[in-house]
């Protein structure tokens, strides 16, 4: 089962890589609501179509993520471990997980409560700017990875 | 056809340089859907040709053609040859199909192999797609049976998917070794596959090894050894450090032909296996 951490969390810049760097009162603010999550293999960090409102960071073991459609059985087409952090969605219209997450081994991870994201980016435009900054090697670093699966370089 | 098969099987005949010695079937294992392990031994007995890592035969199968094919055995075992093939045009395919006590003709070994000697005492990074493990197989067994002489060793191999994996229960067994670090990941699987999916080239940022003092040897699709070679530069290894396993069509594997030219290289004589540093420029053109 999903157990939330009982005490809150106070974010450090050492508590995960993406958070190196960041000042200490954008983190202190993004420790409000902040949880650190365990999920056991298999189960479902979440499901595709449901409301993106958290940012993960991993801290030990695997996430796999999952595409599913009627006429053939769920894929994973993603693994994601320890240091990198999981979902952007919550930035993008319309704010739905656009796949399924499910761990593949036992996994803990933070999770940030986006809406507090959000409310101080607004405040604050010049953190939020280096928070996009932050993520966007990240996501362009997945689409170069999914550009060589495409590549289908294990032929 | 048949005369030549039984004055082959006899050891009648004039032997020339593309002479095959026959060689029966004696296992034959699936390892997918379409890639077969043969392991063959001489007719008549005798302790076989020996070979580095990295070389390859020319299999010959009767009445349809030759085909090259990688040495994937263990090179320190004598008296048998292990090959596998991956059945795509007429000649993979009757090979393919060759079961035990079946005879095939067998010349080589040929080419120039990894250079497991230059590899001693240094890290050795080994990466492999697809069918590419099985020239990189016998390396992997030299590597294990003599692991004092080597640094840290890391391998890491990509397949499609979990199904296409080659030597699956060998693969188990290396991956419980705590010496040395051997990671598999996929393009996609389905819900029964707990390891990674993702590209090699993904697995490289975090592989251990001191990229002055490494040897990189990798085998597969040509985009896959081109994008894993940047990925290693990347990290620091020199390109005359990286070496690649290379295919062309071959015909008399002894440097007669032309048929394998790569560049100014031949396949058959300078390789298959060669320096990243005097092949790059060759893997950007179309055909060379
Ligand atoms: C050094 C070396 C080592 C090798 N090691 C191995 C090994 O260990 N195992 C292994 O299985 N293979 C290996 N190969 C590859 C093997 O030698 C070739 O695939 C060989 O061509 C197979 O012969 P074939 O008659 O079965 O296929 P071919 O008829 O030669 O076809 C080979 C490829 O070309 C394609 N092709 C054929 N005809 C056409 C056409 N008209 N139009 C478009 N595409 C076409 C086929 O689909 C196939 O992908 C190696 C090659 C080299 C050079
Ligand atoms: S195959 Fe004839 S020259 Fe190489």
């Amino acid at each position: 089962m999903t157990s939330l951490g009982d005490a809150p969390i106070v974010l450090t810049e050492g508590t995960h890589p993406f958070l190196e760097r960041f000042d200490p009162k954008f983190l202190a603010a993004a420790s409000a609501n902040a949880r650190e999550m365990r999920f056991e293999t298999d189960e479902y960090v979440f499901r595709e179509g449901e409301r993106a409102q958290r940012f993960f960071l991993i801290l030990e073991g695997k996430v796999g993520l999952e595409i599913e459609a009627a006429d053939r059985p769920r894929l994973t087409v993603q693994t994601i471990g320890p240091g990198e952090v999981m979902g952007w969605a919550w930035l993008v219209h319309p704010y739905h997980w656009p796949v399924a997450a499910r761990a593949l081994k036992p996994t803990r991870a933070i999770a940030l409560d986006t809406f507090v994201l959000h409310r101080y980016f607004k405040l604050h435009p010049d953190v939020g700017y280096r928070f996009v900054l932050r993520l966007m090697p990240v996501i362009a670093k997945r689409l170069d990875d999914t550009r060589v699966q495409l590549a289908d370089i294990h032929a | 056809m048949r005369e030549f098969a039984a004055e082959l099987a006899t050891g009648t005949g004039d032997p020339g340089p593309y002479a095959p010695f026959p060689h029966r079937v004696i296992s034959r294992t699936k390892e997918t859907a379409d890639t077969t392990t043969l392991v063959l031994a001489p007719i008549g007995g005798g302790k076989g040709a020996r070979f580095s890592p990295g070389q390859f035969n020319m299999l010959y199968a009767f009445g349809v053609g030759e085909a090259a094919i990688s040495m994937s055995g263990d090179p320190s075992e004598e008296g048998t040859l292990v090959h596998t093939v991956r059945a795509v045009g007429n000649v993979s395919t009757a090979l393919s199909r060759l079961k035990p006590g079946d005879v095939v003709g067998v010349r080589g070994p040929y080419g120039k192999g990894w250079p497991v000697d230059q590899m001693r005492g240094k890290d050795v990074v080994v990466m492999a797609g697809g069918l590419g493990l099985a020239p990189l197989r016998p390396v992997i067994y030299e590597l294990y049976s003599h692991r004092e002489d080597y640094g840290r060793v890391e391998i890491i191999y990509g397949s499609r998917s979990p199904t296409e994996l080659l030597y699956y229960d060998e693969i188990q067994s290396w991956r419980t070794r705590t010496d040395t670090r051997f990671q598999v990941t996929v393009d996609s699987a389905d819900r029964n596959w707990y390891g990674d999916v993702g590209v090699v080239t993904q697995r490289v940022p975090d592989a251990r090894f001191d990229p002055a003092r490494t040897i990189a040897l990798m085998c597969g699709p040509e985009i896959m050894m081109k994008l894993s070679a940047q990925a290693l530069e990347a990290r620091g290894i020199a390109p005359s450090d990286i070496w690649l396993s290379m295919e062309r069509n071959m015909k008399c594997a002894i440097a007669q032909c032309g048929h394998c030219q790569f560049g100014p290289y031949f396949i058959c004589r300078d390789g298959p296996v060669l320096p990243y540093a005097r092949i790059r420029r060759f893997l950007a053109v179309r055909e060379v």
